[in-house]
Protein backbone atom coordinates (compact mmCIF):
# COMPACT_ATOMS: atom_id res chain seq x y z
CA UNK A 1 0.00 0.00 0.00
CA UNK A 2 3.15 2.29 1.11
CA UNK A 3 4.22 2.35 -2.96
CA UNK A 4 0.63 2.47 -4.19
CA UNK A 5 0.85 6.47 -2.66
CA UNK A 6 3.09 7.29 -5.32
CA UNK A 7 6.15 8.69 -2.87
CA UNK A 8 7.96 10.38 -5.31
CA UNK A 9 10.57 12.00 -3.45
CA UNK A 10 12.71 8.77 -3.23
CA UNK A 11 12.74 7.85 -6.89
CA UNK A 12 16.00 9.22 -8.35
CA UNK A 13 14.23 11.07 -11.36
CA UNK A 14 16.78 11.70 -13.93
CA UNK A 15 15.69 15.11 -14.95
CA UNK A 16 16.09 16.46 -11.05
CA UNK A 17 19.69 14.90 -11.31
CA UNK A 18 20.91 16.30 -14.62
CA UNK A 19 19.27 19.46 -12.76
CA UNK A 20 21.20 19.10 -9.51
CA UNK A 21 24.35 18.43 -10.58
CA UNK A 22 24.82 21.47 -12.91
CA UNK A 23 23.53 23.22 -10.73
CA UNK A 24 25.84 22.48 -7.74
CA UNK A 25 28.68 22.07 -9.59
CA UNK A 26 28.05 25.33 -11.18
CA UNK A 27 27.70 26.28 -7.61
CA UNK A 28 30.91 24.33 -6.54
CA UNK A 29 32.89 25.74 -9.35
CA UNK A 30 31.82 29.23 -9.59
CA UNK A 31 30.87 30.92 -6.01
CA UNK A 32 34.17 28.43 -4.95
CA UNK A 33 36.55 30.32 -7.36
CA UNK A 34 34.97 33.94 -6.69
CA UNK A 35 34.11 33.87 -3.27
CA UNK A 36 34.99 31.01 -0.68
CA UNK A 37 38.61 31.33 -2.22
CA UNK A 38 39.00 34.90 -1.61
CA UNK A 39 37.30 35.26 1.47
CA UNK A 40 39.59 31.99 2.67
CA UNK A 41 42.62 33.94 1.66
CA UNK A 42 41.33 37.27 3.16
CA UNK A 43 40.64 35.50 6.25
CA UNK A 44 44.13 33.60 6.26
CA UNK A 45 45.76 37.14 5.81
CA UNK A 46 44.16 38.33 8.63
CA UNK A 47 45.12 35.94 10.98
CA UNK A 48 48.38 36.01 10.05
CA UNK A 49 48.04 39.95 10.24
CA UNK A 50 47.09 39.45 13.51
CA UNK A 51 49.69 37.53 14.80
CA UNK A 52 52.23 39.28 13.41
CA UNK A 53 50.97 42.62 15.00
CA UNK A 54 50.77 40.30 18.31
CA UNK A 55 54.32 39.22 17.73
CA UNK A 56 55.50 42.58 16.83
CA UNK A 57 53.69 44.03 19.87
CA UNK A 58 55.72 41.36 21.97
CA UNK A 59 58.47 41.80 20.78
CA UNK A 60 58.09 45.94 21.47
CA UNK A 61 57.32 45.06 25.08
CA UNK A 62 60.49 42.89 25.34
CA UNK A 63 62.36 45.70 23.97
CA UNK A 64 60.95 48.50 26.14
CA UNK A 65 61.39 46.21 29.13
CA UNK A 66 64.98 45.51 28.28
CA UNK A 67 65.38 49.19 27.56
CA UNK A 68 63.89 49.91 30.86
CA UNK A 69 66.27 47.79 32.58
CA UNK A 70 69.27 49.54 31.02
CA UNK A 71 67.88 52.74 31.36
CA UNK A 72 67.70 51.72 35.31
CA UNK A 73 71.01 50.39 35.56
CA UNK A 74 72.42 53.66 33.66
CA UNK A 75 70.73 55.50 36.86
CA UNK A 76 72.14 53.76 39.38
CA UNK A 77 75.69 54.34 38.26
CA UNK A 78 74.79 57.65 37.83
CA UNK A 79 73.62 57.86 40.91
CA UNK A 80 77.06 56.26 42.52
CA UNK A 81 79.03 58.67 40.36
CA UNK A 82 77.38 61.33 42.17
CA UNK A 83 77.61 59.88 45.30
CA UNK A 84 81.38 59.42 44.66
CA UNK A 85 81.75 62.88 43.24
CA UNK A 86 79.95 64.29 46.15
CA UNK A 87 82.35 62.59 48.37
CA UNK A 88 85.18 63.97 46.59
CA UNK A 89 84.06 66.98 46.42
CA UNK A 90 83.79 67.63 50.21
CA UNK A 91 86.68 65.44 50.70
CA UNK A 92 88.54 68.73 48.49
CA UNK A 93 86.50 71.41 50.21
CA UNK A 94 87.70 69.85 53.55
CA UNK A 95 91.10 69.99 52.31
CA UNK A 96 91.27 73.64 51.31
CA UNK A 97 89.64 74.63 54.08
CA UNK A 98 92.23 72.91 56.47
CA UNK A 99 94.52 74.00 54.28
CA UNK A 100 93.41 77.93 54.36
CA UNK A 101 93.11 77.98 57.76
CA UNK A 102 96.62 76.47 58.30
CA UNK A 103 97.97 78.91 55.94
CA UNK A 104 96.35 81.94 57.27
CA UNK A 105 97.61 80.98 61.02
CA UNK A 106 100.83 80.70 59.39
CA UNK A 107 100.99 84.09 57.71
CA UNK A 108 99.21 86.41 60.97
CA UNK A 109 102.26 84.74 62.76
CA UNK A 110 104.50 85.94 60.19
CA UNK A 111 103.08 89.46 60.22
CA UNK A 112 102.99 89.77 63.57
CA UNK A 113 107.06 88.73 63.65
CA UNK A 114 107.53 91.24 60.82
CA UNK A 115 105.50 94.09 62.74
CA UNK A 116 107.96 93.22 66.10
CA UNK A 117 110.79 93.48 64.66
CA UNK A 118 109.75 96.66 62.41
CA UNK A 119 108.74 98.33 65.96
CA UNK A 120 111.80 97.31 67.30
CA UNK A 121 114.13 98.47 64.54
CA UNK A 122 111.97 101.69 64.58
CA UNK A 123 112.67 102.21 68.44
CA UNK A 124 116.36 101.52 68.11
CA UNK A 125 116.37 104.33 65.33
CA UNK A 126 113.98 106.47 67.11
CA UNK A 127 116.77 105.65 70.59
CA UNK A 128 119.48 106.00 68.13
CA UNK A 129 117.99 109.55 67.46
CA UNK A 130 117.20 110.54 70.56
CA UNK A 131 120.65 109.82 71.75
CA UNK A 132 122.22 111.44 69.21
CA UNK A 133 119.92 114.37 69.84
CA UNK A 134 120.38 114.42 73.62
CA UNK A 135 123.90 114.40 72.65
CA UNK A 136 123.90 117.40 70.39
CA UNK A 137 121.54 119.43 73.17
CA UNK A 138 123.94 118.53 75.82
CA UNK A 139 127.05 119.33 74.21
CA UNK A 140 125.36 122.70 73.15
CA UNK A 141 124.08 123.15 76.57
CA UNK A 142 127.74 122.51 77.66
CA UNK A 143 129.31 124.07 75.54
CA UNK A 144 126.84 127.09 76.29
CA UNK A 145 127.83 126.26 80.30
CA UNK A 146 131.05 125.82 79.18
CA UNK A 147 131.27 128.91 77.94
CA UNK A 148 130.09 130.42 80.21
CA UNK A 149 132.41 128.80 83.34
CA UNK A 150 135.61 128.55 81.04
CA UNK A 151 135.84 132.10 81.03
CA UNK A 152 136.51 131.57 84.53
CA UNK A 153 137.09 128.20 86.15
CA UNK A 154 139.43 125.61 84.52
CA UNK A 155 138.30 123.17 87.24
CA UNK A 156 134.45 123.27 86.71
CA UNK A 157 135.41 123.01 82.78
CA UNK A 158 136.85 119.46 84.14
CA UNK A 159 134.50 118.17 86.10
CA UNK A 160 131.53 118.63 83.18
CA UNK A 161 133.59 116.85 80.72
CA UNK A 162 133.50 114.10 83.41
CA UNK A 163 130.04 114.25 83.40
CA UNK A 164 129.13 113.94 80.16
CA UNK A 165 131.23 111.08 80.17
CA UNK A 166 128.78 109.53 82.64
CA UNK A 167 125.60 109.90 80.16
CA UNK A 168 125.60 106.53 78.91
CA UNK A 169 123.29 105.77 75.89
CA UNK A 170 121.61 102.56 77.58
CA UNK B 1 10.90 35.78 19.20
CA UNK B 2 7.17 37.19 19.61
CA UNK B 3 7.22 38.05 15.83
CA UNK B 4 8.17 34.73 14.87
CA UNK B 5 5.41 33.22 17.11
CA UNK B 6 2.90 35.22 15.21
CA UNK B 7 4.42 34.45 11.96
CA UNK B 8 3.93 30.69 13.04
CA UNK B 9 0.08 31.35 13.92
CA UNK B 10 -0.63 33.26 10.76
CA UNK B 11 1.08 29.87 9.01
CA UNK B 12 -0.77 27.18 10.51
CA UNK B 13 -4.39 29.41 10.59
CA UNK B 14 -3.67 29.51 7.25
CA UNK B 15 -3.32 26.30 6.59
CA UNK B 16 -6.29 25.35 8.45
CA UNK B 17 -8.29 27.79 6.39
CA UNK B 18 -6.72 26.06 3.21
CA UNK B 19 -7.49 22.54 3.78
CA UNK B 20 -10.71 23.83 4.69
CA UNK B 21 -11.09 25.01 1.50
CA UNK B 22 -10.40 21.81 0.03
CA UNK B 23 -12.81 20.15 1.48
CA UNK B 24 -15.44 22.42 0.43
CA UNK B 25 -14.59 22.32 -2.78
CA UNK B 26 -15.43 19.07 -2.75
CA UNK B 27 -18.49 19.37 -1.87
CA UNK B 28 -19.83 22.36 -3.85
CA UNK B 29 -18.50 19.66 -7.06
CA UNK B 30 -20.62 17.08 -5.98
CA UNK B 31 -23.42 18.41 -4.70
CA UNK B 32 -25.82 15.72 -5.90
CA UNK B 33 -23.92 13.66 -3.18
CA UNK B 34 -24.11 13.16 0.43
CA UNK B 35 -20.72 12.65 1.44
CA UNK B 36 -18.78 9.28 1.25
CA UNK B 37 -16.48 8.18 -1.67
CA UNK B 38 -18.68 7.03 -4.66
CA UNK B 39 -17.70 6.44 -8.46
CA UNK B 40 -18.64 8.46 -10.99
CA UNK B 41 -19.14 6.58 -14.46
CA UNK B 42 -18.60 9.04 -18.07
CA UNK B 43 -19.18 6.42 -20.83
CA UNK B 44 -16.47 3.54 -20.24
CA UNK B 45 -14.90 5.86 -17.30
CA UNK B 46 -14.90 4.89 -13.53
CA UNK B 47 -13.78 7.74 -11.97
CA UNK B 48 -12.92 7.55 -8.49
CA UNK B 49 -14.12 10.41 -5.90
CA UNK B 50 -12.33 10.62 -2.37
CA UNK B 51 -14.48 10.75 0.27
CA UNK B 52 -14.69 14.10 1.15
CA UNK B 53 -15.64 13.47 5.28
CA UNK B 54 -11.74 11.11 5.70
CA UNK B 55 -8.65 13.06 5.43
CA UNK B 56 -5.78 10.29 4.29
CA UNK B 57 -2.58 12.18 5.80
CA UNK B 58 -0.09 9.41 3.88
CA UNK B 59 -1.60 11.13 0.92
CA UNK B 60 -1.36 14.64 1.71
CA UNK B 61 1.98 14.01 2.98
CA UNK B 62 3.24 12.38 -0.16
CA UNK B 63 1.52 15.26 -2.31
CA UNK B 64 2.90 18.02 -0.17
CA UNK B 65 6.71 16.72 -0.24
CA UNK B 66 6.87 15.42 -3.62
CA UNK B 67 8.24 17.53 -6.40
CA UNK B 68 5.95 19.29 -9.14
CA UNK B 69 5.98 20.82 -12.15
CA UNK B 70 3.81 23.60 -10.87
CA UNK B 71 4.74 25.83 -7.99
CA UNK B 72 2.03 26.40 -5.43
CA UNK B 73 2.03 28.78 -3.19
CA UNK B 74 -1.22 28.87 -1.18
CA UNK B 75 -3.75 28.61 -3.96
CA UNK B 76 -1.73 29.97 -6.26
CA UNK B 77 -0.35 27.66 -8.83
CA UNK B 78 2.50 29.22 -10.65
CA UNK B 79 3.23 27.47 -14.31
CA UNK B 80 6.54 26.91 -14.33
CA UNK B 81 8.59 25.14 -17.38
CA UNK B 82 8.39 21.79 -18.99
CA UNK B 83 11.02 19.94 -20.85
CA UNK B 84 9.30 16.45 -21.79
CA UNK B 85 11.57 14.09 -23.63
CA UNK B 86 9.23 11.38 -25.26
CA UNK B 87 10.69 8.20 -26.16
CA UNK B 88 10.28 6.32 -28.98
CA UNK B 89 10.68 9.02 -31.47
CA UNK B 90 9.05 11.73 -29.90
CA UNK B 91 11.47 13.77 -29.18
CA UNK B 92 11.95 17.14 -27.01
CA UNK B 93 9.09 19.00 -26.27
CA UNK B 94 9.20 22.44 -24.23
CA UNK B 95 6.03 24.51 -23.20
CA UNK B 96 4.67 26.09 -20.22
CA UNK B 97 2.87 24.09 -17.42
CA UNK B 98 -0.21 26.72 -17.59
CA UNK B 99 -1.00 24.66 -20.67
CA UNK B 100 -2.56 22.38 -18.35
CA UNK B 101 -4.66 24.47 -16.14
CA UNK B 102 -3.90 22.59 -13.25
CA UNK B 103 -6.88 23.18 -10.38
CA UNK B 104 -6.16 23.28 -6.51
CA UNK B 105 -4.99 20.06 -5.93
CA UNK B 106 -2.42 20.49 -9.07
CA UNK B 107 -4.72 18.11 -11.40
CA UNK B 108 -4.36 19.45 -14.83
CA UNK B 109 -7.92 19.86 -16.56
CA UNK B 110 -6.41 20.46 -20.07
CA UNK B 111 -4.58 17.59 -21.53
CA UNK B 112 -1.75 19.05 -23.65
CA UNK B 113 0.39 16.86 -26.76
CA UNK B 114 -0.22 13.25 -25.46
CA UNK B 115 0.81 14.92 -21.49
CA UNK B 116 -1.77 15.39 -18.17
CA UNK B 117 -1.08 16.67 -14.94
CA UNK B 118 -1.54 14.69 -11.91
CA UNK B 119 -1.49 16.00 -8.42
CA UNK B 120 1.23 18.56 -10.04
CA UNK B 121 3.32 16.37 -11.62
CA UNK B 122 3.48 15.72 -15.59
CA UNK B 123 2.13 12.08 -16.96
CA UNK B 124 1.89 10.67 -20.47
CA UNK B 125 -0.42 9.18 -22.23
CA UNK B 126 0.70 5.71 -23.03
CA UNK B 127 -1.99 5.03 -26.49
CA UNK B 128 -0.21 6.73 -29.11
CA UNK B 129 -3.61 7.34 -30.80
CA UNK B 130 -4.76 9.90 -27.88
CA UNK B 131 -4.87 13.23 -29.90
CA UNK B 132 -1.98 15.85 -29.68
CA UNK B 133 -2.23 19.75 -29.20
CA UNK B 134 -4.43 20.82 -26.15
CA UNK B 135 -7.95 19.21 -25.12
CA UNK B 136 -10.48 20.63 -22.42
CA UNK B 137 -10.68 17.40 -20.34
CA UNK B 138 -12.94 18.90 -17.29
CA UNK B 139 -12.38 18.48 -13.59
CA UNK B 140 -11.72 16.07 -12.41
CA UNK B 141 -10.70 13.74 -15.57
CA UNK B 142 -7.14 12.83 -14.22
CA UNK B 143 -7.28 10.23 -11.53
CA UNK B 144 -5.60 7.40 -10.32
CA UNK B 145 -6.66 3.80 -9.19
CA UNK B 146 -5.33 0.84 -8.01
CA UNK B 147 -5.57 -1.78 -10.86
CA UNK B 148 -5.15 -5.73 -10.97
CA UNK B 149 -1.79 -7.38 -12.61
CA UNK B 150 -1.74 -10.52 -12.97
CA UNK B 151 0.57 -12.67 -10.89
CA UNK B 152 1.68 -9.26 -8.68
CA UNK B 153 0.61 -6.72 -6.32
CA UNK B 154 -2.30 -3.88 -7.35
CA UNK B 155 -0.68 -1.52 -9.30
CA UNK B 156 -1.61 2.48 -8.42
CA UNK B 157 -2.30 3.36 -11.94
CA UNK B 158 -3.22 7.09 -13.43
CA UNK B 159 -5.85 7.52 -16.06
CA UNK B 160 -7.46 10.52 -18.13
CA UNK B 161 -11.03 10.06 -19.08
CA UNK B 162 -11.24 11.76 -22.42
CA UNK B 163 -14.18 10.97 -25.04
CA UNK B 164 -16.04 8.74 -23.10
CA UNK B 165 -12.75 6.36 -22.65
CA UNK B 166 -10.27 5.42 -19.93
CA UNK B 167 -6.74 6.10 -21.30
CA UNK B 168 -3.36 5.24 -19.19
CA UNK B 169 -1.11 7.20 -18.14
CA UNK B 170 3.23 6.59 -17.39
CA UNK B 171 4.87 7.84 -14.86
CA UNK B 172 7.92 9.86 -15.97
CA UNK B 173 11.33 7.77 -15.93
CA UNK B 174 13.15 7.07 -12.98
CA UNK B 175 16.10 5.25 -12.20
CA UNK B 176 15.19 2.80 -9.20
CA UNK B 177 14.64 0.14 -11.59
CA UNK B 178 11.13 -0.27 -10.39
CA UNK B 179 12.26 -1.10 -6.74
CA UNK B 180 10.20 1.84 -5.40
CA UNK B 181 7.61 1.66 -8.07
CA UNK B 182 9.04 3.56 -10.75
CA UNK B 183 11.17 2.48 -13.83
CA UNK B 184 11.60 3.50 -16.91
CA UNK B 185 8.90 4.67 -19.30
CA UNK B 186 8.09 6.39 -22.16
CA UNK B 187 8.70 9.73 -21.34
CA UNK B 188 11.83 11.36 -19.39
CA UNK B 189 11.14 14.87 -17.56
CA UNK B 190 13.69 17.51 -17.78
CA UNK B 191 11.60 20.23 -16.51
CA UNK B 192 12.57 23.19 -14.12
CA UNK B 193 10.34 21.55 -11.48
CA UNK B 194 9.59 22.91 -8.25
CA UNK B 195 12.73 21.62 -6.67
CA UNK B 196 15.45 22.68 -9.70
CA UNK B 197 13.47 26.67 -9.14
CA UNK B 198 14.14 26.10 -5.69
CA UNK B 199 17.86 25.17 -6.18
CA UNK B 200 18.39 28.34 -8.98
CA UNK B 201 17.02 30.36 -6.63
CA UNK B 202 19.15 29.43 -4.00
CA UNK B 203 22.00 29.60 -5.96
CA UNK B 204 21.25 32.83 -7.58
CA UNK B 205 20.76 34.55 -3.28
CA UNK B 206 24.10 32.74 -2.12
CA UNK B 207 26.49 33.81 -5.41
CA UNK B 208 24.84 37.53 -4.90
CA UNK B 209 25.20 36.68 -1.30
CA UNK B 210 29.24 34.99 -1.27
CA UNK B 211 30.45 37.35 -3.99
CA UNK B 212 29.15 40.74 -1.68
CA UNK B 213 31.08 39.13 1.23
CA UNK B 214 34.14 38.65 -0.78
CA UNK B 215 33.88 42.12 -1.92
CA UNK B 216 33.81 43.00 1.24
CA UNK B 217 36.41 41.18 2.53
CA UNK B 218 38.58 42.81 -0.49
CA UNK B 219 37.29 46.54 0.47
CA UNK B 220 37.62 46.63 4.15
CA UNK B 221 40.73 44.44 4.07
CA UNK B 222 42.43 44.95 7.59
CA UNK B 223 39.17 46.15 8.97
CA UNK B 224 36.85 44.36 11.03
CA UNK B 225 33.68 42.64 9.24
CA UNK B 226 30.52 44.72 10.00
CA UNK B 227 26.73 43.61 8.44
CA UNK B 228 26.41 40.60 6.46
CA UNK B 229 30.13 39.64 6.62
CA UNK B 230 30.10 39.57 10.16
CA UNK B 231 27.40 37.02 10.45
CA UNK B 232 28.25 34.51 7.86
CA UNK B 233 32.25 34.89 9.48
CA UNK B 234 31.62 32.68 12.55
CA UNK B 235 30.05 29.79 10.11
CA UNK B 236 32.11 30.43 7.59
CA UNK B 237 35.47 29.86 10.05
CA UNK B 238 33.63 27.03 12.07
CA UNK B 239 33.68 25.15 8.69
CA UNK B 240 36.91 25.48 8.26
CA UNK B 241 38.42 25.61 11.53
CA UNK B 242 36.53 22.79 13.10
CA UNK B 243 35.75 20.74 10.14
CA UNK B 244 38.32 21.23 6.90
CA UNK B 245 41.28 21.68 9.34
CA UNK B 246 40.83 19.09 11.63
CA UNK B 247 39.97 16.38 8.74
CA UNK B 248 41.91 17.17 5.93
CA UNK B 249 45.21 18.50 7.42
CA UNK B 250 47.52 20.30 5.20
CA UNK B 251 45.66 19.51 2.37
CA UNK B 252 42.39 21.48 3.80
CA UNK B 253 42.46 24.48 1.39
CA UNK B 254 41.86 22.54 -1.56
CA UNK B 255 38.81 21.05 -0.25
CA UNK B 256 37.49 23.90 0.97
CA UNK B 257 35.63 25.36 -1.51
CA UNK B 258 33.80 21.94 -1.65
CA UNK B 259 32.90 21.66 2.04
CA UNK B 260 31.64 25.54 2.26
CA UNK B 261 29.00 24.88 -1.02
CA UNK B 262 28.01 21.44 0.81
CA UNK B 263 27.57 23.20 3.97
CA UNK B 264 26.13 26.32 2.37
CA UNK B 265 23.95 24.79 -0.40
CA UNK B 266 22.46 22.51 1.90
CA UNK B 267 21.72 24.66 4.62
CA UNK B 268 20.14 27.47 2.69
CA UNK B 269 17.91 24.69 0.93
CA UNK B 270 16.90 22.95 4.24
CA UNK B 271 16.03 26.26 5.54
CA UNK B 272 14.52 27.63 2.49
CA UNK B 273 12.33 24.37 2.64
CA UNK B 274 10.81 25.23 5.93
CA UNK B 275 10.18 28.88 5.09
CA UNK B 276 6.16 28.85 5.45
CA UNK B 277 3.78 30.08 2.52
CA UNK B 278 7.00 29.34 0.58
CA UNK B 279 5.61 26.39 -0.97
CA UNK B 280 7.61 24.34 1.01
CA UNK B 281 9.96 22.82 -1.34
CA UNK B 282 11.76 19.89 -0.80
CA UNK B 283 15.06 19.49 -2.04
CA UNK B 284 16.98 18.37 0.06
CA UNK B 285 14.14 15.88 1.31
CA UNK B 286 14.64 14.32 -2.33
CA UNK B 287 16.81 11.52 -2.90
CA UNK B 288 17.60 12.80 -6.68
CA UNK B 289 19.29 15.57 -4.54
CA UNK B 290 21.20 14.01 -1.85
CA UNK B 291 21.71 11.54 -4.46
CA UNK B 292 24.11 13.74 -6.65
CA UNK B 293 25.65 15.42 -3.65
CA UNK B 294 26.81 11.70 -2.21
CA UNK B 295 28.20 10.83 -5.07
CA UNK B 296 29.78 14.21 -5.58
CA UNK B 297 31.42 13.16 -2.10
CA UNK B 298 32.31 9.91 -3.19
CA UNK B 299 33.96 10.93 -6.45
CA UNK B 300 36.09 13.15 -5.10
CA UNK B 301 36.90 10.49 -2.00
CA UNK B 302 37.96 8.05 -4.23
CA UNK B 303 39.88 10.15 -7.21
CA UNK B 304 42.07 11.64 -4.36
CA UNK B 305 42.52 8.50 -2.27
CA UNK B 306 46.41 8.07 -1.91
CA UNK B 307 48.24 4.22 -2.17
CA UNK B 308 47.87 4.00 1.53
CA UNK B 309 44.24 4.43 0.99
CA UNK B 310 43.55 1.75 -1.78
CA UNK B 311 46.28 -0.56 0.24
CA UNK B 312 43.90 -0.22 3.37
CA UNK B 313 40.86 -1.36 1.06
CA UNK B 314 42.26 -4.02 -0.68
CA UNK B 315 44.76 -5.68 1.53
CA UNK B 316 45.05 -3.90 5.39
CA UNK B 317 48.48 -4.50 6.12
CA UNK B 318 49.18 -6.14 9.55
CA UNK B 319 46.55 -8.88 9.40
CA UNK B 320 46.81 -12.48 8.38
CA UNK B 321 45.92 -13.47 4.29
CA UNK B 322 42.78 -15.41 5.55
CA UNK B 323 41.24 -12.60 7.83
CA UNK B 324 42.17 -10.50 4.52
CA UNK B 325 39.30 -12.39 2.89
CA UNK B 326 36.55 -11.35 5.01
CA UNK B 327 37.79 -7.25 5.68
CA UNK B 328 38.46 -6.70 2.18
CA UNK B 329 34.89 -7.40 1.03
CA UNK B 330 33.83 -5.46 3.78
CA UNK B 331 36.22 -2.33 3.47
CA UNK B 332 34.48 -2.80 -0.61
CA UNK B 333 31.23 -2.27 0.41
CA UNK B 334 32.11 0.54 3.44
CA UNK B 335 33.65 2.40 -0.11
CA UNK B 336 30.19 2.57 -1.14
CA UNK B 337 27.91 2.37 2.25
CA UNK B 338 29.55 5.65 3.37
CA UNK B 339 27.60 7.87 0.22
CA UNK B 340 24.77 5.57 0.70
CA UNK B 341 24.37 6.74 4.01
CA UNK B 342 25.17 10.52 3.42
CA UNK B 343 22.46 10.06 0.71
CA UNK B 344 19.90 8.57 3.32
CA UNK B 345 20.61 10.27 5.93
CA UNK B 346 19.66 13.99 4.88
CA UNK B 347 16.77 12.88 2.65
CA UNK B 348 15.54 10.92 5.46
CA UNK B 349 16.09 13.37 8.02
CA UNK B 350 14.57 16.23 6.07
CA UNK B 351 11.57 14.12 4.64
CA UNK B 352 10.58 12.92 8.10
CA UNK B 353 11.04 16.66 9.10
CA UNK B 354 8.24 17.75 6.58
CA UNK B 355 6.18 14.85 6.96
CA UNK B 356 5.71 15.52 10.52
CA UNK B 357 4.40 18.77 10.14
CA UNK B 358 1.91 17.85 7.28
CA UNK B 359 0.59 15.30 9.71
CA UNK B 360 0.55 17.33 12.81
CA UNK B 361 -1.65 19.81 10.85
CA UNK B 362 -3.31 16.46 9.49
CA UNK B 363 -4.64 15.83 12.80
CA UNK B 364 -6.52 18.53 12.60
CA UNK B 365 -8.50 17.33 9.85
CA UNK B 366 -8.61 13.96 11.59
CA UNK B 367 -10.07 14.68 14.74
CA UNK B 368 -12.35 17.34 12.98
CA UNK B 369 -13.59 15.01 10.52
CA UNK B 370 -12.36 17.60 7.87
CA UNK B 371 -14.60 20.15 8.95
CA UNK B 372 -17.77 17.79 10.09
CA UNK B 373 -16.71 18.26 13.63
CA UNK B 374 -15.50 22.16 13.68
CA UNK B 375 -15.20 22.17 17.92
CA UNK B 376 -13.25 18.67 17.80
CA UNK B 377 -10.68 21.00 14.66
CA UNK B 378 -10.44 24.10 16.55
CA UNK B 379 -9.49 21.59 19.90
CA UNK B 380 -7.28 19.96 17.96
CA UNK B 381 -5.86 23.22 16.17
CA UNK B 382 -4.33 24.37 19.42
CA UNK B 383 -2.31 21.37 20.85
CA UNK B 384 -1.41 20.93 16.95
CA UNK B 385 -0.04 24.13 16.89
CA UNK B 386 1.73 23.57 19.68
CA UNK B 387 3.25 20.40 18.68
CA UNK B 388 3.81 21.86 14.94
CA UNK B 389 6.13 25.17 16.95
CA UNK B 390 8.12 22.51 18.55
CA UNK B 391 8.50 20.40 15.66
CA UNK B 392 9.81 23.42 13.74
CA UNK B 393 11.61 24.32 16.04
CA UNK B 394 13.86 21.38 15.52
CA UNK B 395 13.79 21.30 12.73
CA UNK B 396 15.56 24.61 12.42
CA UNK B 397 18.18 22.86 14.33
CA UNK B 398 18.10 19.38 12.11
CA UNK B 399 18.26 22.43 8.96
CA UNK B 400 21.77 23.19 10.91
CA UNK B 401 22.66 20.04 12.10
CA UNK B 402 22.19 17.80 8.82
CA UNK B 403 24.13 20.30 6.93
CA UNK B 404 26.84 20.21 9.55
CA UNK B 405 26.81 16.28 9.58
CA UNK B 406 26.98 15.84 5.81
CA UNK B 407 30.00 18.54 5.65
CA UNK B 408 32.02 16.76 8.40
CA UNK B 409 31.06 13.28 7.28
CA UNK B 410 32.27 14.15 4.10
CA UNK B 411 35.54 15.64 4.94
CA UNK B 412 36.03 12.72 6.89
CA UNK B 413 35.61 10.26 3.96
CA UNK B 414 38.32 12.73 2.16
CA UNK B 415 40.36 13.17 5.34
CA UNK B 416 40.59 9.35 5.63
CA UNK B 417 41.68 8.81 1.82
CA UNK B 418 44.31 11.56 2.00
CA UNK B 419 45.67 10.44 5.13
CA UNK B 420 49.87 9.95 4.57
CA UNK B 421 50.62 7.01 5.50
CA UNK B 422 51.68 6.18 9.34
CA UNK B 423 52.97 3.42 11.97
CA UNK B 424 50.89 1.17 12.87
Amino acid sequence: MLFLLDFSPIKPDLGLILWSTIIFLLFWGLIGKTAFGPIKDALKKRESDIQDALDEAKKARQEMANLKAENEELLAQAREERTKILKEAKEIKEGIITEARVKAKEDAKKIVIDAKEQIENQKMAAMIEIKNSVGTMALEIAEKVIKKELQGNAAQEQFVNTLVKDIKLN
Amino acid sequence: MRQFFSILVCFFSFSFFAFGQDGHDDHSNDGNHEGGAYIETIGECHIPHDDPNVFNPGKTAFHHISDQNVYSIGPLQIPLPCILYGHGGKGLEMFSSSKFHADYHGNGEYAYNQYVLFEGSVRRVQDPSFPKGALELGHHRVYGKDVKVEGAKDKFQIFVCYDGKEWACDNKSTLDGGLFGGGMTSFTDFSLTKNVVTMLIIFIFLAWLFTKIAKMYKQREGQAPTGIQGFIEPVFLFIQDEVAKPFLGHKWEKFLPLLMALFFFILALNLFGQVPFFGGSNVTGNLSFTLVIAVIAFIITNINGNGHYWQHIFSMPGIPGWVKVIVTPVEIMGMFIKPLTLMLRLFGNITAGHMVIVIFVGLIFIFGQNGANPGAAWGTTIGSTLLTIFMMAIELLVAFIQAFVFTILTASYIGAATEEAHDH
